[in-house]
């Protein structure tokens, strides 16, 4: 067991590694090869009004005219032990872990994510919850009663739900649930500290929109799952047996099925924050995922390289803890290492 | 494969006259005949076929159905505007703030006007199919050609080979794909490679899209040469002197046509979507070329006073996605050995 997690820390660690070396390339290495000369590419990080002496301290800062190397060591120490930012004659102090210093609102980047990590948070933790136990919910119930009228209209509506757009869905729910017939209360974000109830209610809405498209994909998956399961000799066995047809349904139908769809959680996490960014984006919340939408707007490119960072080290951080809760489901990866 | 097996043990309880015919089926069916019987049957799948087709017709035909139908593409009709509320001009001419609950729809305009400055939607729908269908479709060959030849390589090689491809395909289906594609879509200047505007940001939003999704294809082609390397007819091929090239080109790639065919046609959908995400966060093609996500990405300031300007491109995007998903679907089912018909 103890072998089991120090493989997978030691997995992750390199994983960590090369999230960072991808964010590195995509901002110091892509816009080279697209052609933009060191000068261009320091504009870039410059912010709005850039001077001369403004690029050169920046190619300075960034070693951007050393070898790539050198440039990506210096990218990774920054973000450990910080960095110092000069403009014009001010000296602004990055402090460590320093994602960044946005030129455009004066502001480091890496607390600006913090205060908006509540929200995305909010948001993908109550999606998360809503759609693993909806989508299964329906899943087994359709897998049960298959071919019942409950599964065709379930199946039906979880086909149209892998097709349709968050940001359609979400816009059709604020002109129609909120706006015309004043079902739901407008989304917006109350800290969870604050007012929990008021918290639950803003978030409703974006819960299910984000919720309903990932739902339709597990409720197809989990159905899928339980019929093999179902269809087994040990399920035969178990009836055989005379054990009660709800045991036999959750016990020894349902568990074998979880497995795949815990690792399949795994793996949406990283599709959660993309979704969380059109959410936000629709229901205009300020978390993260918006942060970085307005600074493609603002072309501000230090907070855009900031959010990718965060988001790809949270997902690596996630997806650890997914594999080590993952012998707590799976009996026979606890057997095998 | 499965179906002439099936043919011979049905045959067997039934009368005489029935097994001559049961043999006269075996005789010669391959998998994608047995396949194309089996699409044919399946309505769901033929339906989502033919509204794939049209919309490419669609597509292809653009030019000509805006000129029947429409007018161009970026002709402003702000006359039909009403200015105080921006949405399209009402009837009742008493009342200043009067807007078209319908949103103009009428036989001169067939899906209504844009709010503010009142572009006819049907065009800018037809276009956007357009751009949408084009980027879909070059970006799932491209996903469809990294996916072959990094599955088939990993699948065949093994070892440290396989285990370096297959990481990186974890990693990649785990990524915020989203967020790395925004970054990507950010960095690129305006002018680049040669190209321009809308040139360039074709390019790179196919780019962008093939390069993240390809795991897709790579993980069922990896599966299925594991299995495939170590059938019969392989083994014949490599005791007979075949090299390797012959060996992954011309015995294991024929045979993973059939299933790349449908996760492609799978991807296509997929691949729509995350084309419409990108134009809705505005990291997609520039306006004023239109993209159904560029069109949702308007109608966020205006769903109260026109919500048709939201329904009709999500309309547009849930249809195109859905009938590619049946036929899909439908594709996946055909050619799986393990159903029975």
């Amino acid at each position: 067991m103890l072998k089991y997690i120090l493989r997978r820390l030691g997995a992750s660690a390199l994983l960590l590694l090369v999230v960072t070396l991808m964010t590195f390339v995509i901002f110091y290495v892509v816009p080279r090869i697209a052609g933009r000369t060191t000068e261009q590419l320091a504009t870039m990080y410059v912010g709005r009004a850039p001077t001369e002496a403004a690029i050169q301290a920046t190619i300075e800062r960034l070693n951007l005219d050393q070898p790539l190397a050198l440039q990506f060591w210096e990218f990774v120490k920054g973000i450990f032990v910080g960095a110092e930012y000069t403009f014009g004659n001010d000296v602004v102090q990055c402090s460590a872990p320093c994602f960044g210093y946005s030129f455009q609102t004066y502001q480091e980047v890496f607390p600006a994510i913090l205060d908006r990590v509540p929200v995305t948070f909010s948001l993908g933790l109550g999606a998360a919850l809503i759609w693993l136990v909806g989508g299964v919910l329906v899943g087994v119930v359709s897998a049960v009663r298959k071919g019942s009228f409950f599964d065709r209209i379930a199946m039906g509506l979880a086909l149209a739900g892998v097709s349709l757009p968050i940001f359609f869905t979400g816009q059709l729910a604020l002109a129609f649930l909120v706006h015309s017939w004043e079902i739901f209360p407008n989304a917006e974000y109350t800290p969870f500290t604050d007012n929990p109830a008021a918290w639950a209610s803003g978030l409703l809405l974006p819960w299910l929109t984000l919720a309903f498209l990932h739902a339709a994909q597990y409720a197809r998956q989990t159905r899928a799952g339980m019929l093999e399961t179902m269809g087994e000799d040990y399920i035969r066995t178990a009836r055989a047996k005379g054990l009660k047809e709800s045991r036999v349904i959750l016990k020894h139908g349902l568990r074998p099925t979880l497995t795949p769809i815990l690792t399949i959680f795994g793996l949406d996490i990283g599709l959660v924050l993309g979704g969380a960014v059109l959410t936000e984006q629709v229901y205009s919340l300020n978390g993260i995922g918006r942060y970085a939408v307005t600074a493609i707007v603002q072309s501000d490119l230090p907070v855009i390289l900031g959010v990718t960072l965060f988001g790809a080290l949270f997902i690596v951080v996630c997806n650890l803890i997914v594999d080590l809760l993952y012998p707590l489901v799976d009996p026979r990866v606890r057997a095998a290492r | 494969m499965t179906a002439p097996l099936d043919a011979t043990e049905s045959a067997q309880h039934a009368e005489p006259e029935a097994i001559t015919q049961g043999v006269r089926d075996i005789a010669s069916r391959s998998l994608t005949q047995i396949a194309w019987q089996r699409l044919r049957r399946d309505k769901v799948a033929l339906g989502g076929g033919v509204v794939v087709v049209l919309l490419i017709l669609v597509a292809i035909f653009a030019p000509l159905l805006t000129h029947w139908f429409g007018y161009p593409p970026n002709e402003f009709h702000q006359d039909l505007i009403n200015p105080s509320t921006q949405g399209v001009l009402g009837d009742d001419p008493n009342d200043p703030f009067s807007t078209d609950k319908m949103g103009g729809i009428s036989w001169e305009h067939l899906l209504g006007l844009e709010p503010v400055n009142g572009r006819d939607l049907f065009s800018r729908i037809v276009y956007g199919a357009q751009i949408s269908l084009l980027i879909a479709f070059l970006s799932t060959i491209l996903c469809v050609i990294i996916g072959t030849v990094l599955g088939i390589t990993a699948g065949y090689f093994g070892g440290v080979v396989d285990t370096v491809i297959s990481r990186t395909m974890d990693i990649f289906l785990a990524f915020p794909l989203l967020l790395f594609a925004i970054a990507l879509a950010g960095v690129i200047p305006d002018g680049a490679f040669g190209l321009t505007d809308n040139g360039l940001r074709v390019s790179v939003l196919i780019f962008i899209i093939g390069f993240f999704s390809w795991p897709y294809i790579g993980r069922i082609v990896r599966g299925q040469t594991l299995t495939l390397k170590e059938r019969e007819f392989v083994e014949a091929a490599r005791s007979l002197g075949a090299g390797t090239g012959h060996i992954l080109f011309r015995e294991i790639l024929p045979n993973l046509v059939a299933p790349i065919l449908v996760y492609a046609t799978l991807l296509i959908p997929t691949n729509i979507l995350f084309e419409a995400a990108l134009s809705f966060l505005g990291v997609g093609i520039n306006p004023p070329t239109p993209t159904w996500g560029g069109m949702l990405s308007n109608s966020l300031d205006y769903y109260t006073q026109a919500p048709h300007f939201v329904i009709i491109p999500g309309l547009a995007i849930f249809v195109t996605v859905l009938a590619f998903n049946l036929f899909g679907d439908g594709l996946r089912d055909a050619f799986d050995p393990r159903s029975s018909d």
